[in-house]
């Protein structure tokens, strides 16, 4: 790891005075040391946030849910508003890491997780994502883990978290806070495809700092699922992911969300799919149908074409899921 | 427990420490921590409590698990200057004198390793799970103690000896 300077601010607009540019802000540490020991992340500076007043959950006047950037993601999983509420996020965050890296990292932090690509974590091969201009290893290289949409000829790294895959379909939205004031992103342009700027992950300006997640009323808690497929059964990225939410008028569709894990640089959402489903029988031709709207224009590299198929059965499964109830308590 | 230097670092680096306040182990100590250092070198290297087992020092394996505040966490991802004013749990202070956690015990008991080597990670990561409450059945408990893996492949016993330390473990929790 290299040498930085550290400092422990209390208060939010103290902590975005004392950012250079050349540092960073640091919460749970899970990601961002584990960067630094690989030498990805070369920080002059850590501002240690953990003090700052953003450890609540707060029920909103809308009658949503706030959480604070650094409540842990295993608070947020066994909040009992969020089991109540949304347990589509709570199953999600526990499909997740290990119960240790889930007792450290943030919610802020999670939304800010870089990819796990092995060849941007690879400081010996080329990678548009941490070396603008350098080229992409994983476009001709190992690419099983990799992108199947939305993908650029410079970047087909995928983002790695599951809570995301679920604050996606429930229509987050994320409070950051700068040096010009408090702004609000909607959570479908938080993060960002690859396209020539593959070293952005997100629309973050990096002298803002996340300052809380609000989920709006909606929470799909009769009729839901998240479905993670990947190569061993626990603690491990998905393949693919999806987080499905359905609202059902007796036997047809009255409201669906739908949002794909492990196969673009962002979550995935077509909310024209979601729109097209309203007022269609609950139904597997229904599902099918949405999947390979969902997945149209997919394309896969040399060892993850396999994804696209894994893909569109997952999300038949997931919706098949969510209409049964079989998740709900 | 005495406190060795903080070691040289290269002189061209930038010198910064920081002073930290721990309760490690039920004792209270102060020490001077560069912020580069991890927990997980903070013990091993600097306080010499070498039991806490440093695997894949990325959060993969679960060998530096401790617990922090009662919380189970990996003690590689975690700079030491970030846990001041924290109350830290080894494997080293477990035991009550001679007389052996439970969890240790159960362990011992259900010959739940082969090497070793993952061992105080695994109770460690066990009695966290247990304060954490949300593991009854015995899917739930290998789910909860993914993040400790076992390469001698003891899984069997180390299930075992939780299951048989649970009871006690659950009781030391509500005193």
């Amino acid at each position: 790891m290299n040498r930085f300077s550290y400092s422990k601010p209390q208060q939010v607009s103290e902590a975005l005075q004392q950012l250079s540019d050349t540092g960073r802000f640091i919460a749970g540490g899970t990601n961002l040391l584990d960067l630094m020991k690989e030498n990805v992340a070369r920080p002059s500076q850590l501002v240690d946030i953990n003090a700052l007043p953003l450890n609540k959950i707060e029920t909103t006047q809308a009658g949503g849910l706030r959480i604070g950037a650094l409540v842990k993601n295993s608070t947020v999983a066994y909040h009992p508003d969020v089991e109540r509420v949304y347990p589509l996020l709570a199953h999600a965050i526990l499909a997740g890491a290990s119960a240790q890296l889930r007792n450290m990292a943030s919610t802020g932090g999670n939304l800010l997780q870089r990819t796990r690509c092995y060849y941007f974590y690879d400081v010996g091969t080329p990678c548009n994502k941490r070396e603008p201009g350098s080229g992409c290893g994983a476009l001709e290289g190992q690419n099983r883990i990799h992108a199947i949409l939305g993908h650029s000829e410079q970047c087909i790294a995928v983002h790695p978290s599951d809570m995301c895959v679920a604050l996606a379909a429930l229509e987050a939205t994320v409070h950051v806070s700068g040096p010009s004031g408090n702004r609000s992103i909607p959570f479908a342009d938080f993060h960002r495809l690859p396209g020539d700027t593959p070293h952005l992950d997100t629309n973050l300006a990096p002298d803002e700092i996340i300052t809380a997640v609000e989920l709006p009323p909606r929470g799909f808690a009769e009729n839901f699922a998240y479905l993670k497929l990947r190569d061993r059964a626990s603690y491990a990225f998905a393949l693919v992911s999806v987080a499905a939410g359905l609202e059902l008028n007796g036997t047809s569709i009255g409201a669906a969300r739908i949002a794909l894990g492990g196969v673009a640089h962002k979550p995935w959402r077509c909310p024209e799919v979601e729109a097209a489903l309203i007022g269609k029988p609950a139904t597997e031709e229904s599902y099918r149908m949405a999947a390979d709207a969902l997945l149209q224009g997919a394309v896969g590299f040399e060892h993850n074409r396999f994804k696209i198929e894994l893909a569109r059965r997952a999300i038949v499964r997931a919706l098949s899921e969510a209409a049964a109830g079989v998740n709900a308590q | 427990m005495n406190a060795t230097p903080v070691r040289q670092h290269r002189p061209e680096a930038e010198s910064e420490t920081h002073s930290i306040s721990l309760l490690l182990n039920g004792k209270q100590v102060q020490l001077t921590v560069e912020p580069w250092t991890t927990l997980l070198d903070l013990l091993r290297e600097h306080l010499n409590l070498t039991g806490t087992k440093k695997g894949c020092d990325h959060g993969q394996c679960g060998a530096c698990t401790v617990l922090v505040n009662g919380t189970r966490i990996n003690a590689c991802l975690s700079l030491a200057v970030m846990q001041d004013g924290a109350e830290i749990t080894t494997i080293e202070g477990l035991a009550n004198g001679d007389q052996l956690h439970p969890m240790q015990a159960a362990f011992v008991e259900q010959d739940a390793f082969q090497c070793g080597y993952c061992t105080p990670g695994q109770i460690c990561s066990a009695i966290g799970m247990i304060k954490e409450g949300k593991a009854k059945t015995r899917d739930e408990i290998r789910e909860q103690m993914s993040g400790n893996l076992c390469r001698c492949g003891a899984y069997t016993n180390i299930l075992a000896a939780i299951e048989q330390a649970m009871p006690a473990c659950q009781g030391e929790s509500r005193e």
